[in-house]
């Protein structure tokens, strides 16, 4: 899927520039979105390091467990796969919790934390598990209680009541989230894991 | 009220979790900063996998966004959505917030400024943004860190429930303003 897309985005921005003749435009536009990546990722190392640190005191303390075990009932329901008493449980948790509550920068790695132990109960690793594609849809959806950049910039337009759109957001926020994670239900049959063809034993 | 508390939580989360989790740890006889330095060993090495993988994307919206294509996806989506209601200067922003998330900050800003900050589209452009997340750099940021490149249905499934939060921003404000 992301191979055609991926290719798609390209070969129509080629396509489209031979008739604008933007062509230099998009030049520099991929020589800039390069250099953006790189700063964005490198841009983690910080905070990533940090919670990863913490998330591994959690750990030890048997917080995660007893995080994943508290929500286990929703857990069960929408991760069916991940048993009873994996740490990627109360990484989920966590993760989302941070979402909800607007931590950009702890939510993002301590989603990467959950995806690495969904990633330790899959059997394909560089296939995408259905655990995972709900988990990443959860994600995608950004459900967060309150849209605070939105307010900062409603306020700093002048408005006279910035606050109205926190019922509208989580409204619309919840509807994305859940529609996504139906889909990503209801999806994960017509997408199968291919299987590796096993290797001959010579 | 609820907000307050909310913002409170906010405020205050990070930094109680990074003392109230060392603090458990103590009590339950864990090397605390020996767990942290293990555990922490490994941001770094995240951080660079995800690097290709975000090269990618990014690169690929970026030449389509250079190119004026953009202009093109929208109008074609335009006659399509606009039948179930959707006002029309806010298909780019739809389209956009999957996309880049700088980008979509900034058209929403100057819809804000153009048509006023208490105005139906400015809160209906405002709520889609709070209501929804940068979908393919979510994408190449968590499969990238896991090094995972056959995504299956997360990108269908992931769009749509961003069209159903558009969907259900327009919806929601007309009812409400």
């Amino acid at each position: 899927m992301l191979n055609y897309i991926w290719f798609g985005l390209m070969a129509i921005a080629l396509v489209v520039a031979a008739f604008n003749g933007t062509a230099a435009a998009v030049t520099t536009a991929a020589v800039d979105s390069a250099k953006t990546a790189v700063e964005i990722a490198l841009g983690l190392i910080g905070i990533m390091t940090l919670w990863l640190g913490i998330m591994r005191i959690a750990e030890a303390a048997g917080l995660v467990t007893l995080l994943g075990r508290a929500l286990r009932p929703l857990l069960r329901l929408l991760f069916p796969e991940v048993p009873a008493e994996h740490p990627a449980n109360g990484a989920i948790v966590m993760s989302l919790a941070a979402n909800m509550l607007g931590l950009s920068n702890a939510a993002t790695p301590l989603g990467i934390k959950a995806m690495e132990e969904l990633q330790t109960l899959n059997p394909e690793p560089e296939t995408a598990s259905n655990p995972m594609v709900t988990f990443m849809t959860l994600n995608t959806s950004g459900v967060q209680l309150i849209p605070s950049t939105m307010l900062g910039v409603l306020a700093a337009a002048g408005s006279r009541n910035p606050t109205a759109i926190i019922a509208t957001s989580l409204v619309a926020t919840f509807a994305g989230a859940v529609a996504a994670v139906l889909s990503a239900k209801l999806l994960q049959r017509f997408f199968p894991v291919a299987r590796r063809q096993p290797e001959v034993a010579q | 009220m609820i907000r307050h508390a909310l913002e409170t939580v906010s405020v205050w989360a990070v930094p109680f979790l990074l003392v109230a989790i060392p603090f458990v740890g103590i009590i339950r006889k864990v090397k605390v900063y020996d767990a942290f330095v293990d555990g922490a060993k490994d941001g770094f090495n995240v951080a660079v996998k995800i690097i290709p993988f975000l090269v990618g994307i990014l690169v690929a919206i970026g030449m389509f966004r250079a190119s004026g294509a953009m202009d093109l996806l929208n109008a074609a989506l335009k006659p399509l959505l606009q039948s179930t209601g959707f006002p029309a200067e806010l298909v780019p922003l739809a389209v956009l917030r999957t996309l880049t998330g700088s980008g979509s900050l900034a058209f929403t800003t100057d819809l804000i400024k153009t048509y006023g900050p208490d105005s139906l589209l400015a809160r209906m452009a405002s709520t889609m943004y709070g209501s929804s997340e940068t979908t393919f750099y979510v994408i190449a940021v968590y499969f990238g860190a896991v090094s995972v490149k056959r995504t299956r249905h997360a990108v269908p499934a992931a769009l749509i429930g961003d069209l159903v939060a558009a969907l259900a921003t327009v919806a929601i404000c007309t009812f409400m303003f």
